[in-house]
């Protein structure tokens, strides 16, 4: 969590401006303003959280609280989701997490109702999560390919739909912020700080 | 871009303070960001509660007061309030007759009032909920999520307000938002794209030869970009779009409730100016014009145009329409 608290921060402005042509400018500061919540909440806990599923669910909760907009019940859930498939337990194998964040992704579908290729974060979080089973590094360069692939696609759900075929020729900021998500993962694996 | 803010992160609280400041008969929690009719809960009345993103300003929490909105929640600019705002909001409203949530269709804000709709049912509050989606812009519905919801929001808010103020029971109150938005649709036009607090500049380029048609309330792209026109043929532009969706719900000669909306940016002088030429077009369509509003009211921060918005009205919605309203924005009667 920490990972992707510091790859928000970083990539915020970013993902600001990837919002201003095809929605509303604020992708990068509103996941900024969750995750820096997130990093209180976890900072917050006494005795600290037991495990992943118990970090996980405590971050959902507190994006959902924070976030507003679609990305927060979006993320929120991904994350709350896979942290109720994990549980209680102190340690999960890469296996169990793999099969916790499907159930966590497939959340997502069901409650935004999109699937992939409509240009969403599915676009990058489908393929990141299927490559999980090659590395985690995978996982995030897959995920990275999904979000480069919403370019040319035109948006079907949330509020780039709107502008119909004006939405092609632009990376979806959902996609990207996932991808970076799966990339803070990976970067975690690695032992990275 | 200059704006006269303290710093983006504060933006929405300070206007907040600033509105507490300067309205007694609103409860402001500046902290959880929700806006209370002071006495909502007296008087037994079904709670009306709506919110979305700041920057539309006077929507939401303009409209709370006599006669409309128990409660507003304010979200930050652009992007739908989280679902403890909304329950909170329920909370303070809630005599035991129920909440209509009134929820304008954008994926976010549908999410959020959804499962604040569930957490308030689980605190034994009953809730109800009206999608706000008139915008005719979006032709393609079935490959987007749907309509916007726009200028008929206040529309709803002010009859759904009404009829709870008058006693109505949540089903009723809920039918007859319901039908206000079914029989209601609104096109809007920019000349200037805005500039959100956090980015500070434009969010779009719109150079000063040329207009967006289309546009919804958040700053994004129209679905079509033409050279500029004058205010008679984008009056003429507007009103037919309106009057062409609007045709497949209503028949065509009943009155309608007008609203030439501002965007934020442009005068009154323009505003009245275009509005001359919304009135001749329909006049010259033949559809009797009941009541109308000119004014700021659905807003798009800084940005420069308007919408208009008409709305087939029956008897019942029209006497629900003059029935007095007291909030900081919208007043009559009383």
């Amino acid at each position: 969590m920490v990972a992707a608290a510091a790859a928000v921060e970083r990539e915020a402005q970013w993902l600001t401006e990837l919002d201003s042509p095809i929605g509303d400018a604020d992708h990068g500061s509103n996941l900024l303003r969750g995750f820096t919540a997130v990093r209180a909440a976890l900072d917050a806990q006494d005795p600290a959280p037991a495990g992943p599923g118990a970090v996980l669910q405590l971050a959902g909760r507190t994006l959902i609280s924070t976030v507003g907009g679609a990305s927060g019940p979006l993320y929120g859930t991904l994350l709350r989701r896979t942290g109720k498939e994990l549980g209680d337990a102190a340690e999960v194998s890469d296996e169990e997490l793999r099969a916790a964040l499907d159930a966590g992704v497939a959340a997502v579908a069901g409650l935004g109702g999109a699937a992939p290729g409509d240009k969403t974060m599915l676009d990058a979080l489908v393929p990141g999560v299927a490559a999980l089973g090659t590395s985690y590094r995978a996982a995030a360069d897959a995920a990275e390919a999904g979000a480069r692939a919403t370019v040319p696609l035109q948006a079907r759900k949330g509020r780039a739909s709107y502008l119909g075929e004006r939405s092609v020729g632009h990376q979806d900021p959902g996609a990207t912020s996932s991808a970076l998500l799966l990339g803070a993962l990976a970067d975690a694996a690695d032992g990275a700080p | 871009m200059k704006m006269l803010i303290n710093s983006p992160q504060s933006v929405v609280a300070d206007a907040l303070r600033g509105m507490a400041a300067a309205h007694p008969d609103l409860e402001v929690d500046v902290e959880q960001r929700v806006v209370v009719r002071r006495g909502a809960r007296e008087g037994g009345r079904v709670g009306l509660v709506s919110g979305g993103g700041s920057g539309h300003e006077p929507l939401h929490a303009g409209f709370v007061g006599y006669g409309m909105l128990s409660a507003a929640c304010p979200g930050e600019v652009f992007t739908s309030p989280v679902p403890d705002q909304m329950v909170r909001a329920a909370r303070a409203v809630d005599s035991g007759r129920g909440v209509l949530f009134v929820v304008k269709n954008y994926t976010g804000d549908v999410l959020n009032f959804d499962m604040a709709a569930e957490l308030a049912e689980e605190d034994g509050i009953r809730v109800e909920r009206v999608l706000v989606n008139d915008d005719v812009a979006v032709t393609d519905s079935l490959y987007t999520a749907g309509r916007r919801g726009t200028g008929a929001t206040l529309f709803v808010e002010k009859v759904a307000g009404a009829a709870a103020e008058a006693g109505a029971s949540l089903e009723e109150v809920a039918e007859v938002a319901r039908r206000v938005n079914a029989s209601s649709r609104s096109f809007g036009v920019a000349l200037s794209a805005c500039s959100t607090p956090a980015k500070g500049s434009p969010t779009f380029d719109l150079p000063d030869g040329e207009l967006e048609l289309g546009v919804g309330i958040h700053g994004e792209p129209g679905r079509e970009r033409r050279a500029m026109m004058p205010a008679r043929e984008i009056a003429e532009f507007a009103v037919g779009a309106v009057l062409e969706d609007l045709a497949q719900v209503a028949p065509a000669d009943g009155p309608v409730l007008a609203l030439v909306n501002g965007m934020g940016a442009t005068p009154l002088l323009e505003l009245y100016g275009f509005h001359a030429e919304v009135a001749r077009v329909l006049a010259e369509r033949g559809v009797p014009v009941a009541r109308t509003l000119v004014g700021n009211y659905v807003t798009s921060l800084d940005m420069a145009g308007c919408s208009v918005t008409l709305c087939r009205a029956d008897e019942e919605v029209l006497r629900l329409w003059d029935a007095p309203v007291q909030t900081s924005a919208l007043r009559w009667g009383r």
